[in-house]
């Protein structure tokens, strides 16, 4: 089994090269390079000073050269300084983390404490009006789009109600607000985000639940259980759910370069810095060291997340063998 | 959607329309915008004092502003700022050479006076002698020297080295007298000198490209830096010993919201005090009693214009009558009613109606398709098929017009072009492009026919980079390819005479020469449009803008909202 494990971790090694490479080629063959965004049009930059920009940023080299380049500093975990404000790309990635983190993972805490019970309860009362009801109201999340609904929203809580701040993530008198106070404030701002970054995933979660728990409660094992006379509620519970969970978890797993990655739109409308934005701006002025940056560590968690739920996998279900790896 | 970092001169569109630029319009930069931005120049003639503020018992001082803004700043760096964001943070923190004044005349700021001499090669500055940087120290002419030193240093990325490069030697006579020779006679020179003045004695080590300063600044402006949250917000507070003045509001926040929608929620909830509206906002969204009560909007001409270039390489456009015959053909009064609500007005020239470079002698063409058919028939285009289009030797007469992404009111004006031309048999087709391949890939390299855009000019009415025939290289800003002997030697002429009298008639020559070359189909300036919370007094607006007297703004203490620190 260890053997196997260094095997698919040396086997990964290359693939993310693979995927850098690619990565880096297709960024520059965008039109236009951070220079451009800067400087063109701008009549007072004359044509001798912005050749004297590319050649300070290196773009005058060939870019196979830049990119050998990019990988030498990267070897030794350099993600470079961004073209855009000279700021190193490991700061500007690291500030923008901890908020993504922090939404990402109560939406999805409160998507999954939601969503499960939703789908085992449609399961379990299949064709029953709370059923048919969830999966309306669960199809509706997953098709209105996410800022129509945010922006309705904010209308109706902020504004109508005055229940809740717009936008932002802390109030402009922040700083003079005790811990609790703090806390507070902070939860206040991520109710509708998080609220509404949940609703939309619902659907997924509980319609995964909800089939894989009608596959499970069929089973002959379950029908054994009743048989039994075991009460219907540690039938489901703890007989059937474990079993219908397997999938979820897979979908988790795949979930996991999600964390760190965030929706520009969604963002942009209740002004969040998180990760979505910066690749965004990144991405519109070419900045190709911060691009990079962001690219490589969602192409490294990818891989990682596949890589455990591949592990996973051969522990959890004892189907799913690896031949020939010598127990 | 829209791409906050894209520089703000041309800022895109939804965008640009709310962030706040204090785009100094000296140092002569000219963009081409992708929608203009609000423009706040600084400038400050009175102290706030307290009888200033009408209630001689009752200290003004006090409250924030929260002004909103599309995109964060990009670095605090002044000679490196080109975003709006960035210019309009630095505008709050720094100080130039000189300023432009509400009527628009150039005055000292952190000069004293100044004279020219030698036939315009040598200005010489003397400096006020009451400045300090943020920090306590004294603000002196090496400051100036360096800033010089490091604006011309290859190695620094700014955009902004040209007008100084045009200097042979600069030279600090004392502490508090600076001597700048140029090679050659320049009138746009001392507008140069309102670039931002930085401190010596905490860069001089430093590599400005990547210096801490860049997100701790330190400068001699009204307000001092406190704090950045990327992407979320910057706070200044007020300078206590600024040299024009205490400024009445003691904070200025900054805050960073992306989305149009969401700003103009935060106004409806009072969250921001400062923005920009759109023509839609203007006339119907806020006209209603909250708005009425709460807020105070004001009006005022943009510093650009947009319009339609021709590709003048191209065949179709090379003929003079097909470009009258389109100017005819386009009723631009209907497009300021129709997209901008009346907000904005048609425009005949290369310069800004209230500049004294405007030719108001230039007759705009009244729209009249008949003359315009008239036109394009004896230029040798006749419907002869039937179909409706015009033909010329069998090929039919369309072409494709570039609008950049996220500009709704420049793809809205296209689309009333593309009606106006349909009915005299010309067919327009609508290309959008996102904004940096439009400029790299289709005006760089000339590979288009017709394109909508807009200037962001300087207070200069100096356009040399723009008409001059030699300035058609690839990334030169002559993209239309246009040529005229007279126009490129007044424009020579232009930018070596210091006499306005004297500049005024040739510019106002080369105005009357542009319109009636007709290289540009010139379209419209449309209105900045600010809304600023009714708590603050003194806000005014003049010919160049609301934001020139900042610093006396102030709230009365019962209405102020932000508590004191």
């Amino acid at each position: 089994m260890l053997r196997y494990i260094a095997k698919r971790l040396i086997g990964l090694v290359p693939v993310f090269f693979g995927i850098t490479l690619i990565s880096f080629f297709v960024i520059h063959l965008a039109p236009g390079k951070p220079t451009d965004v800067d400087t063109s049009l701008n009549p007072k930059v004359s044509y001798e000073a912005r050749m004297r920009l590319e050649k300070l940023y290196g773009f005058d080299k060939p870019i196979h050269v830049q990119y050998l380049n990019w990988l030498k500093a990267f070897v030794f975990f350099d993600f470079g300084s961004s073209f855009v404000d000279g700021r190193p790309v490991a700061e500007k990635i690291a500030e923008r983390i901890p908020v993504t983190l922090l939404i990402n993972i109560s939406s999805m805490i409160l998507m999954l404490s939601i969503g499960i019970p939703l789908g085992i309860l449609s399961a379990v009362k299949r064709g029953s009006l709370l059923d048919r009801t969830t999966t309306i109201v669960t199809f509706i999340g997953f098709s209105v789009p996410e800022f129509w609904l945010a922006l309705l929203l904010m209308s109706f809580f902020a504004i109508t109600l005055g229940w809740l701040p717009i936008s932002g993530i802390k109030s402009l008198d922040f700083e003079y607000y005790s811990l609790a106070g703090k806390i507070l404030d902070v939860a206040r701002h991520l109710v509708l985000p998080v609220a509404i970054a949940a609703f939309g995933s619902l659907a997924g979660i509980s319609r995964y639940t909800r089939s894989a728990m009608i596959g499970v409660i069929h089973q002959d094992y379950i029908r054994s259980a009743r048989a039994k006379g075991l009460s219907e509620r540690i039938v489901i519970y703890r007989h059937a759910l474990k079993n219908a969970m397997l999938p979820v978890i897979t979908i988790l797993g795949l979930s996991v370069p999600g964390l760190i990655g965030g929706s520009v739109i969604f963002e942009s409308i209740f002004a969040i810095p998180g990760m979505g934005r910066l690749f965004y701006e990144s991405v519109m002025a070419r900045d190709y060291s911060t691009i990079m940056g962001i690219l490589s560590i969602g192409a490294i968690l990818t891989l990682l997340g596949n890589f455990l739920a591949d592990i996973a996998y051969s522990y959890a279900d004892p189907r799913i063998r690896v031949t020939g790896s010598g127990e | 959607m829209r791409d906050p970092v894209v520089h703000s001169a041309f800022a895109e569109a939804s965008a640009d329309r709310r962030s706040f630029r204090l785009r100094r319009g000296f140092g002569g930069q000219a963009f081409i915008v992708r929608k203009i931005p609000l423009v706040i120049s600084a400038v400050f003639f009175l102290f706030c004092t307290k009888t200033f503020c009408g209630e001689p018992d009752k200290p003004c001082y006090g409250d924030a502003i929260v002004v909103s803004s599309i995109s964060d700043a990009r670095t605090l760096v002044p000679i490196l700022a080109s975003d709006s964001a960035s210019c309009t943070v630095c505008d709050r923190l720094f100080n130039g050479m000189v300023k432009y004044d509400k009527n628009v005349r150039i005055t000292g700021e952190l000069a004293e006076s100044w004279e020219i001499t030698g036939g315009g090669l040598i200005i010489t500055f003397h400096l006020k002698r009451n400045v300090k940087w943020h920090d306590g120290k004294p603000f002196t002419a090496r400051d100036v020297l360096f800033t010089y030193n490091k604006l011309i240093d290859p190695k620094v990325k700014t955009p902004y080295s040209g007008d100084f490069e045009r200097i042979r030697l600069l030279e600090t006579v004392d502490d508090y007298t600076v001597k700048v020779t140029y090679k050659e006679p320049f009138a746009p020179a001392l507008s140069s000198w309102g670039m931002w003045i930085m401190p010596e004695h905490l860069l001089k080590d430093e590599d400005l490209n990547s210096t801490k300063f860049s997100r701790n600044p330190v400068g001699t402006g009204p307000y001092k830096f406190k704090s950045w949250r990327t992407g979320e917000k910057i706070e200044l507070v007020s300078n206590r010993d600024y040299f024009e003045g205490r400024p009445c509001i003691d904070r200025y926040i900054y805050r960073i919201i992306p989305d149009d929608a969401t700003i103009f929620l935060e106004l409806e909830t009072r969250g921001v005090d400062l923005s920009t509206l759109s023509p839609l906002e203007y006339t119907r969204q806020t006209d209603n009693k909250f708005f009425r009560t709460y807020y105070n909007k004001f009006r005022y001409p943009s510093f650009g214009y947009n319009f339609m270039a021709y590709n003048l390489s191209d065949p179709k456009f090379r003929d003079l009558k097909v470009r009258e015959a389109i100017n005819y053909a386009v009723n631009r009064e209907d497009i300021v009613r129709t997209i901008f609500f009346g907000l904005a007005e048609a425009t005949t020239g290369p310069f800004m109606k209230e500049s004294w470079a405007y030719n108001r002698d230039v007759m705009p063409a009244a729209y009249d398709p008949g003359r315009a058919k008239a036109l394009l028939g004896e230029a040798g285009w006749r419907d002869t098929n039937g179909d409706g289009w015009l033909e010329k030797d069998g090929v039919k007469f369309e072409f494709t017009v570039l609008v950049n992404q996220g500009n709704g009111e420049r793809l809205r004006s296209a689309e009333m072009i593309q009606k106006y031309l349909e009915d005299v048999g010309i067919k327009v087709k609508i290309r959008i492009v996102e904004w940096s391949t439009m400029i790299s890939e289709f005006l760089d390299k000339r590979r288009f026919e017709a394109v909508i855009m807009g200037w962001f000019l300087p207070r200069d009415p100096d356009c040399y980079d723009i008409w001059h025939s030699s300035k058609t290289r690839e990334g030169e800003f002559n993209f239309a390819g246009y040529k005229n002997e007279e126009v490129d030697r007044l424009l020579v002429e232009g930018r070596r005479i210091f006499d306005e009298a004297q500049r005024a008639g040739i510019y106002r020559r080369i105005h009357s020469l542009i319109y009636a070359d007709q290289p540009y189909l010139f379209l419209y300036t449309s209105d900045i449009l600010p809304i600023v919370s009714s708590r603050f007094r003194n806000v005014k607006t003049s010919a160049i803008g609301i934001g020139y007297n900042f610093i006396e703004w102030y709230a009365p203490r019962d209405e102020q909202r932000y508590r004191e620190k």
